[in-house]
């Protein structure tokens, strides 16, 4: 749906996004992670038609952004950074206007802009003007917008910034269930919300992408992804740690309490050998007649990913 | 309607719309009709003249129009930049020149509804006497002509910055400056200076069009001169308005 190629943006000396490459499939919701200033806005802005790229190109179904913009913005809905909406129209005006430039008129437009209403639950504030409305109804006009001529392609420039938490969980719901029919492409800052929501994140820092893959794939780069944390009692623990470290899947013992039945660790396994190390401890220590208290294999973390790959890359 | 004019129709209705529901549009007409026709029945001595016409209102209205097509004009395009929905613009299935030529229009709206409500002038004149109405229709084109001539180019400066008060006091310099360049002393004293200069910079003031235009000489050239000003005005805004965001 989707394709983005060798895409760089200059500000004049500054780099803001360099040799820029990824593919989105309808059905697919890519999370687009990155520090302030990584170049995430810059690169939905391209996408959206709104900034022209420097250099690369970007295809939005079969239409080149740059060549065809037309064909390619009536593909897209998109939601800008901060929701910029005019204040003088109602929110019914704000979306006839929206529903009547994406070329829908008369029932249909009423039926489209009643539609992205009961999406975005605002209903109740229909005949309000949007400068009396607070930041979550306005983000969520804006959000509407967006929905209004059901495009098969949406962009989101952080879509759930300045909601109350119950708001966040809908939005990313709603973002979930429309990924199954459209391709989504949204940043944001907030790890969780990659992996509630979407089936695919790219890092981005200083405008290079520096991981790209699924929410697990990810979280197996952190530092400690796929370690065993263990505790065992009722055998002898300075025994026990050295026949650990014997075994053939593991390749060192952290011990963070050892008495004298007790231990308590973290078995670092060979590259790639997790479930296999923990299957041979489960069987160790069966063997020994010991009572093994807690197996578990560590999943990394998004944030340390994100943080380690990030501050080391700038 | 083909998809042009209706995208060009709906920014011009949205555009009507953000004018009217604000007190600016209302407020601007009303100070408008106040000055114009306080202007030509006091200052103009509209009554005492010895022959009825409207020549008393046409004389001030490119002075009131330099104050007043930049007060209309000036939220154009700083108010798209101020409240960054420029993003959300430029984003739509639509030509950049649907929303240049849409607000334009709207504007001018703006500009024909003021002058169709000086009416009462006219009316009294028709009253007291026999006026040449040819002259005064002549005079009405011309004064819509400078209208939105001024708003053109203060379309061009509002889509630079994104203060409307900024727009509004370099657009109003820049009206000022088109009709001093063809403002008698201004013309004689350039012909003082150098000689043949002040006539061939007095080409390129409204000032002159405007006065060949309302002594009801419709010339060609006169209107042409009008309409290249607009037309070089919304392309330079539409230039503007593309290299502001590459």
């Amino acid at each position: 749906m989707i394709t983005v190629e060798n895409l760089s943006k200059h500000f004049g000396p500054k780099v803001a996004v360099k040799n820029l490459s990824f593919e989105l499939k309808k059905g697919e919701v890519l999370g687009f992670l990155g520090p302030n200033g990584a170049g995430k806005s810059t690169t939905m802005r391209m996408i959206t038609g709104y900034l022209p790229p420097t250099a690369g190109k970007i295809t939005v179904g079969k239409a080149d952004v740059v060549d065809s913009p037309v064909e390619a913005k009536a593909k897209i809905g998109y939601l800008p950074e901060n929701a910029p909406l005019y204040s003088e129209l109602t929110v019914q005006g704000f979306l006839n206007f929206i529903g009547e430039l994406r070329g829908l008129s008369g029932a249909d437009r009423d039926k489209a802009v009643s539609r992205s209403m009961d999406l975005c639950h605002l209903q109740g504030v229909r005949h309000q003007s949007v400068d009396t409305l607070s930041k979550g109804f306005r983000h969520r006009t804006c959000f509407a917008q967006a929905l209004i001529s059901d495009p098969e392609v949406l962009v989101m420039d952080e879509p759930t910034d300045g909601l109350d938490p119950n708001q966040k969980h809908e939005v990313r719901a709603l973002i979930r269930r429309m990924g199954e029919e459209k391709a989504i492409i949204f940043s944001t800052h907030i790890l969780e919300e990659v992996e509630a929501a979407c089936s695919r994140a790219i890092i981005i820092s200083g405008g290079e992408v520096v991981a790209n893959g699924t929410p697990d794939q990810l979280k197996k780069k952190a530092k400690g992804a796929g370690q065993i944390r263990f505790q065992v009692a009722g055998i002898p623990a300075s025994a026990t740690k050295s026949d650990l470290e014997g075994l053939a899947s593991v390749s060192s013992v952290d011990v963070n309490l050892e008495e004298e039945n007790m231990l308590r660790g973290v078995v670092v396994p060979k590259e790639g050998q997790s479930a296999r190390a923990s299957e041979d401890i489960f069987k160790y220590v069966s063997s020994k007649n010991g009572l093994l208290q807690e197996l578990a294999v560590l999943e990394g973390r998004l944030d340390d990913v994100f943080r380690e790959i990030t501050e080391t890359s700038v | 309607m083909n998809s042009t004019a209706r995208h060009i129709w709906t920014i011009t209705k949205k555009e009507l719309r953000s004018y009217f529901s604000t007190p600016l549009a209302w407020v601007l007409i009303v100070v408008f009709l106040l000055l114009s026709q306080g202007f030509a029945f006091m200052f103009g001595g509209l009554l005492e003249y010895q022959n009825a016409s409207l020549a008393a209102f046409f004389l001030y209205i490119p002075w009131i129009f330099m104050v007043f097509a930049p007060a209309v004009g000036m939220r154009l395009w700083s108010e798209e930049h101020r409240l960054g929905t420029m993003e959300l613009l430029m984003t739509m299935p639509i030509s950049p020149w649907h929303a240049i030529v849409g607000k334009f229009l709207a504007a001018s709206v703006i500009i024909f509804i003021s002058l169709l409500l000086t009416f009462p002038a006219w009316i009294t004149i028709n009253w007291l006497g026999d006026p040449d109405n040819g002259i005064v229709f002549a005079g009405y084109i011309a004064a819509f002509l400078v209208g939105i001539t001024f708003l053109a180019v203060t379309g061009v400066i509002s889509a630079l910055t994104r203060s409307m008060v900024v727009s509004f006091i370099v657009a109003l310099f820049i009206c000022m400056g088109m009709i001093m360049s063809g403002w008698p002393n201004i013309v004689s004293e350039l012909d003082n200076w150098i000689g043949g200069l002040g006539q061939k910079v007095s080409q390129l003031s409204v000032l002159t069009h405007y006065n060949e235009l309302t002594k009801g000489i419709v010339v060609s050239t006169d209107i042409i001169f009008f309409l290249s000003v607009i037309g070089f005005c919304l392309y330079l805004t539409a230039v503007i308005l593309k290299t502001k965001r590459a």
